[in-house]
């Protein structure tokens, strides 16, 4: 790679301390300095990123902009627009969000004798769950067990986790993992079949099973080829836009817009389960992010509407290790996992900053601090700053090719531009990740609207302020398949009402009352990074 | 400091962008707004095949719109989308074997040879030889070559004997997972154990106890 002068420099320094920092372990932060760090630099506690919500079921508590003026917007809708009277399809379960939720939802109420319909805003697992690299925790090891989960999980979360949703997870785990077993998921083993495990930030033991460093993938495509070997009916390109309710007020469907063609499709559904992802491509704080082109937080912003409640929205989730350079592919995740096998964050001197595997709020404000604080960050040519991961420490110390064998994804990345990163440092800076809250819900993915349910990264409650590495995919597996089993239950003994679009008439008049005067309308369905051709604008 | 501006024909129709975009950028910088060819932005999903050519050269070339650096003169078209057979089977049922494979893809053993697979895989993966050795029902051997697929298509579209090798690669890798890797004995004990109630106590108890317990319990546990 052709590195501008400054840091190419700064490469060479940090080849230079390597030997020595090789025998050299940062120690870990003090929990009270852990708690400076984070109320100095992580951007959850920057006054200027959150404000308090004006209506609705969690009015007063506060959640970044970006996402309080989706809240506070209009409906896509005219409700006179449509006909609720006769719907295009009349299904048990309707699952919205075809990501790793989504599919175990279905898989799952289908098993229990439910008819079922996905739809979704893309492609069927386009979606975070493909983009995951890392890992997944579960305690399936000798050394290990549920408890010990719970603990790192709780510590995560800053011991707001809801506890019931905890217990769940990690009992659940290796349910799961079994099941993935049976699909025939392909996880790193050896020859006797002892999985590979390693450690993510703030695991106490070797807890993350993977799948090369396509753990996300692998586990996506096999849930999806198992939907349409199971011949459950996707529907595509169709992002849900409203959420549909009864005379009783219990929920009873959505309705569907065709993205291709503009038009609206409605679904009468016994139960619904939103599993709609994350948030990232609202770039909450400006921030770049890893998240897929449909992490927009639609799910959040119907559910609001028909009066649910969010819980954790004032958390987000910043991976501290997103790239920094080159600017092609600014944002995208540099894997925990370069952490896990043996890297350092290094600064611009060469030197280390922080313990690698601290949790992940506590990394990215460390890196935030050496950057803006302490200036020892390295500048690119568009004005970015960063610090390096020092990936050829780890075939230093654990013996070349070991890079190339432990993370392939990653090597063909960087090799796309040029960039050996078994040989050349990483350049990285914090990037938007991942939505720690949304939606509450119970164990049994209920939220408070009757036969409304929530799973997946949508919801909130069970990593607490902060998630850990390997827990989301858990997370998104443990509560789709419970989501789709409790939904199918209880569709069987439901009776929906005539349908109705009342709530959004009844949350634009509370938005007028306190004042929200607003041209935006809400869910977002896709970021526009066109420029705005008519008025000769370019791109940022 | 003024971009230096190059020029690229998407679809047949020339547009003017800054050097240096991925063609993905590109297209949305020239006003085009994705629905489909775009998922993850991030070379996993494989929803934003490419193919194009370079000016003064015949050969046809490809990638992923989300990956790759838009190039001066490159003539392009996105493929989002390919018709392909995927064969519906229960996986209880097949047979790890060469005519498990074969019922369902009869068409492997119409492959030629040809290497235009290999030379149009985004992923630089080794798709005849995958192919090949499914041929020989070494199962073992297409999930391996094939794991880091992210089903792009692309090789299906230009493939004389219409095989889909991505489907057929995740037949073979969900047949390995299952049948041929070897079973877990330790997650095998842990459902057990987890199943017959073994945790539950301590959990219980663990999720009643007050903060400040559970956080020196935290703060002291031992990192293995
Ligand atoms: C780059 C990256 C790496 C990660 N690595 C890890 C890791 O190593 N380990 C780990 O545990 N976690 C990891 N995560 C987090 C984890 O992958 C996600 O949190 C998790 O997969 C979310 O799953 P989900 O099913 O809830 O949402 P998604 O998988 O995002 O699926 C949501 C689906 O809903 C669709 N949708 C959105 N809006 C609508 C609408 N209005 N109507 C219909 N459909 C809609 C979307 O298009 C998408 O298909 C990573 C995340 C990213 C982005
Ligand atoms: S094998 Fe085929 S589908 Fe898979 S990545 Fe290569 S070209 Fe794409
Ligand atoms: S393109 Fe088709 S016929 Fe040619 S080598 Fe590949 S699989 Fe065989
Ligand atoms: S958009 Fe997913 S691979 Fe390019």
């Amino acid at each position: 790679m052709n590195y501008p002068a400054n840091i190419y420099e700064s490469i060479k320094i940090v080849e230079k301390t390597r030997p020595m920092r090789a025998k050299e372990k940062f120690p870990l932060l003090s929990p009270d300095d852990k708690q400076a760090l984070l109320n100095s630099f992580h951007p959850d506690f920057r006054e200027d990123t959150l404000r308090a919500l004006k209506v609705g079921a969690s009015k007063g508590f506060k959640v970044p902009h970006e996402v309080a003026n989706l809240l506070e917007s209009r409906s896509r809708l005219n409700p006179a627009d449509i006909n609720l009277n006769t719907p295009d399809y009349e299904v048990d379960v309707l699952i919205i969000g075809g990501g790793g939720a989504g599919a175990a939802a279905a898989l799952m109420a289908q098993a229990e004798g439910a008819s079922v319909i996905i739809t979704t805003k893309l492609r069927l697992g386009d979606a975070n769950t493909m983009m995951a690299q890392g890992g997944i925790q579960a305690a399936t090891k000798e050394n290990d067990t549920p408890l010990l989960h719970y603990l790192d999980m709780l510590g995560g979360g800053g011991f707001q986790n809801k506890p019931d949703l905890v217990e769940l997870l990690v009992k659940e785990a290796p349910l799961v993992m079994s099941w993935l077993e049976s699909l025939g998921c392909m996880f790193d083993k050896d020859k006797d079949g002892i999985f590979a495990t390693i450690h993510g930030g703030g695991t106490c033991r070797k807890r993350m099973h993977f799948a090369r460093d396509y753990t996300g993938a692998e586990i996506m495509r096999t849930l999806r080829d198992e939907v349409r070997n199971r011949r459950i009916e996707v529907i595509e390109f169709a992002p849900a836009i409203e959420l549909l309710l009864d005379d009783d007020g219990q929920c009873a469907g959505a309705v569907l817009m065709n993205l291709e063609r503009g038009t609206y499709q409605v679904v009468k559904a016994k139960t619904t389960i939103l599993s709609t992802g994350g948030f990232g491509r609202l770039h909450v704080g400006g921030f770049p992010t890893s998240n897929h082109y449909g992490a927009t937080a639609d799910g959040l912003v119907m559910a609001y509407r028909v009066g649910v409640k969010l819980v954790f929205m004032e958390a987000t989730q910043f991976h501290p290790t997103g790239a920094a350079y080159p600017e092609q592919i600014v944002g995208l995740l540099v894997t925990e996992k370069v952490r896990g096998v043996g890297a350092q964050l290094v600064n611009a001197l060469g030197e280390q900053f922080i313990y690698p595997l601290e949790t992940r709020d506590v990394v990215s404000s460390g890196i935030i601090k050496e950057c803006y604080a302490r200036e020892r960050g390295v500048t690119t040519p568009t004005g970015m700053k960063g610090v390096w991961l020092d990936s050829p420490l780890i075939d230093f110390i654990h013996g070349t090719g070991t890079v190339a064998k432990e993370l392939p994804a990653m090597v063909r990345q960087y090799e796309r531009y040029g960039i050996d990163i078994a040989k050349e440092p990483i350049l990285i800076y914090p990037t938007l990740h991942y939505q720690n809250g949304g939606i509450e819900i119970n164990p049994n993915c209920e939220t408070i609207i009757p036969n409304l349910y929530a799973s997946g990264e949508v919801s909130g409650g069970i990593h607490g302020r902060n998630r850990l590495m390997g827990n989301s995919l858990m997370d998104v597996l443990v509560f789709g398949r419970k989501a789709g089993l409790a939904a199918a239950r209880k569709s069987k003994g439901i009776k929906i009402g005539p349908l109705n679009l009342n709530h959004l008439g009844l949350y634009e008049k509370e938005l007028e009352l306190v004042g929200v005067k607003t041209e935006l309308v809400s869910p977002l369905l896709l970021p526009d990074y066109t420029p705005d051709i008519r008025h000769g604008g370019g791109i940022e | 400091m003024r971009q230096r501006m190059i020029t690229i024909y998407i679809m047949g129709k020339p547009y003017e962008i800054p050097d240096g975009l991925t063609v993905m950028k590109a297209m949305e910088y020239t006003g085009h707004k994705f629905v489909r060819g775009c998922g993850c932005r991030g070379g996993f999903c494989g929803a934003c095949g490419t193919v194009y050519r370079l000016p003064g050269d015949y050969k046809l070339k490809v990638g992923l719109a989300c990956q790759m650096v838009a190039e001066e003169g490159m003539y392009l078209t996105m493929i989002p989308f390919y018709p392909a057979n995927k064969a519906l089977y229960d996986i209880e049922k097949v047979k790890p074997t060469l005519s498990g494979l074969v019922q369902l893809y009869p068409e492997l053993s119409r492959c030629l040879g040809c290497r235009t697979c290999d030379k149009v895989c985004p992923q630089n993966l080794k798709v005849m030889d995958t192919m090949a050795a499914a041929m020989r029902g070494d199962i073992a051997k297409v999930a391996n070559l094939s794991f880091d697929c992210i089903m792009c298509g692309l090789c299906a579209s230009r493939c004389p004997a219409e095989i889909v090798q991505y489907y057929v690669s995740i037949l073979c890798r969900r047949l390995y997972g299952k049948y041929i890797a070897s079973k877990s004995f330790h997650l095998e004990r842990r459902v057990a154990g987890i199943s017959s109630g073994e945790y539950d106590a301590e959990l219980l108890e663990m999720k009643v106890k007050d903060i400040s317990e559970i956080k020196s319990l935290y703060n002291s546990r031992v990192i293995e």
